[in-house]
């Protein structure tokens, strides 16, 4: 694709901490390459904004490639912006065009408050993978991969199910802020395995009754959230979920 | 664990929901299998022996009392769950997502089922409590008295047009309730299997399409006189 550059009109939501109110702020930006990434753009923002004498933009980032989970905006009415599977950082502005105005918005949800600017908290999904979503073994020297037998299509589905980052866009897509499409996806990873399925029960018992304790919302199977999620991690894992938490609760003691 | 802590979590919660739904969806089934005997053009003979079965036999009047409680418990738990699912967030986006992941009866079950709602409340009112509780002009089928409830559903619908549109209105949105309901309500109950996933949906939106259809042209056809 050819290269070129635009100007932009950027509305970006700024809050100073949790306990303020925010607002929108209208900064124009110029020369923005369609080579860049998303996130390039607004480093371009905030250093034009630091040599202004003005406060930086405050937004998540870590890896840069599409890994990590860190980054969260909103962009005009989508988490992660008009992309398929891609998460922010992998955004391009070739996606743009020059004179376009974006519309930059935090993550909002209850249980995700905003931190600064564009950047919330995200620790309730911490919260929720300590009450259940690991397996408890001794450590050792590792074990021989083919030691234990596990069905291809099982091992696909987990493989799928754990290529969840936690970014949090489930939540932000959601008309519930529900968390169940992260949840579910980290009960399927490890209940799809034998060496998850002697803490299945527990596991999703605890993890949902943590869910619900950060106050997350209640699944609708809208899909809003397996359309926005940047691995494609199918709705198929809620329904698996909710299955593995009535044979635990209905079983269990 | 016990009982209570399963059905107040938020995965019990929306279990109770398919149950019930499922439970409901079963009596749209019942119930427009027998209203279309009006259209056996046999000046609603077979619809009057059937209403009659249905409101003298007691296993229907005992799967009554429990067609109320699904309701109640659909409903109460319905409202229950919007209200706080809404409460979830509250500072929403300048920029709503809108289509851009989600169809539109999605996200409006709440709505939807309010104006169903209504509708129940106004049907409820036109024909069960006549039935069961004021009572209905008699007839004689088979040297036996009947309730002509086939007579009462000609004076409903007969040359009353706004009767006819509110009728209609409620199988539109039943459709809308029903789109989203059917397959959400298998999915919330467990089913992952593609293959079941993919006859749910199909099922659901032929269910959906044909049973709403029914019901909305019975009003219909004797509004506009095809029976008499």
């Amino acid at each position: 694709m050819e290269h070129y550059t635009m100007n932009l009109t950027l509305k970006i939501w700024r809050q100073p901490n949790t306990q303020s109110p925010g607002r929108f702020e209208t900064y124009p930006v110029s020369n923005i390459s369609s080579e860049m990434s998303f996130l390039e753009m607004i480093d371009v923002l905030n250093e034009q904004l630091i040599k202004d004498g003005k406060e930086p933009v405050a937004f998540d980032h870590d890896c840069r490639e599409g890994i990590c989970g860190m980054c969260s905006m909103y962009i005009n009415g989508r988490p992660h912006g008009p992309w398929q599977n891609n998460t922010t950082c992998q955004l391009h502005m070739r996606a743009y065009q020059d004179g376009d105005t974006i519309t930059i918005e935090p993550w909002r949800a209850n249980s995700f408050p905003v931190i600064k600017d564009l950047m919330v908290d995200r620790s309730a999904f911490d919260r929720i993978i300590q009450a259940g979503g690991y397996i408890s073994v001794n450590t050792g020297s590792a074990v021989d991969a083919n030691a234990i037998a596990v069905e291809k299509d099982n091992a696909d589905a987990a493989f799928a199910a754990a290529a969840c980052i936690g970014c949090g866009a489930c939540v932000a897509a959601c008309k519930n802020s529900s968390a169940m499409l992260f949840v579910s996806a980290k009960v399927s990873h490890l209940a799809l395995l034998p060496q998850g399925s002697p803490e299945r029960k527990s596991r999703a018992v605890n993890m949902v009754a943590q869910m619900d304790k950060e106050g997350f919302g209640a699944c609708t199977n809208t899909g809003a959230c397996e359309a926005v999620c940047p691995k494609g991690i199918s709705i198929e894992n809620i329904a698996r979920l909710n299955r593995e938490y009535m044979m635990a609760g209905l079983s269990a003691d | 664990m016990k009982w209570s802590e399963i059905f107040t979590s938020s995965v019990g919660k929306k279990w109770v929901m398919g149950l019930t739904g499922i439970f409901l969806v079963l009596f749209l089934l019942v119930h427009v299998g027998l209203n279309a005997c009006i259209w056996a053009m046999d000046n609603g003979v077979m619809f009057n022996k059937a209403a009659h079965f249905m409101g003298s036999n007691a296993v229907p009047r005992i799967l009554e009392i429990g067609l109320f409680a699904g309701f109640l418990l659909h409903m109460i738990q319905g409202w229950t769950l919007e209200w706080q699912n809404r409460s979830k967030r509250k500072q929403g986006y300048a920029v709503p997502m809108g289509n851009k992941g989600s169809k539109w009866y999605s996200r409006s079950m709440g709505i939807l089922g309010t104006l169903l709602f209504l509708f129940l409340v106004m049907h409820i009112n036109h024909f069960w409590v006549p039935s069961r509780i004021t009572g209905l002009e008699p007839v004689i089928i088979d040297g036996k008295e009947h309730h002509n409830l086939y007579r009462e559903m000609l004076t409903v619908f007969q040359g009353n047009l706004t009767v006819v549109i509110l009728y209609t209105l409620g199988c539109v949105s039943l459709f809308w309730h029903l789109l989203h309901g059917f397959q959400s309500a298998f999915r919330t109950l467990g089913v992952t299997n593609p293959r079941y996933l993919s006859l749910i949906d199909k099922t659901g939106a032929g269910f959906s399409l044909l049973v709403c259809g029914a019901f909305a042209l019975m009003p219909i056809s004797m509004y506009l006189g095809w029976i008499n």
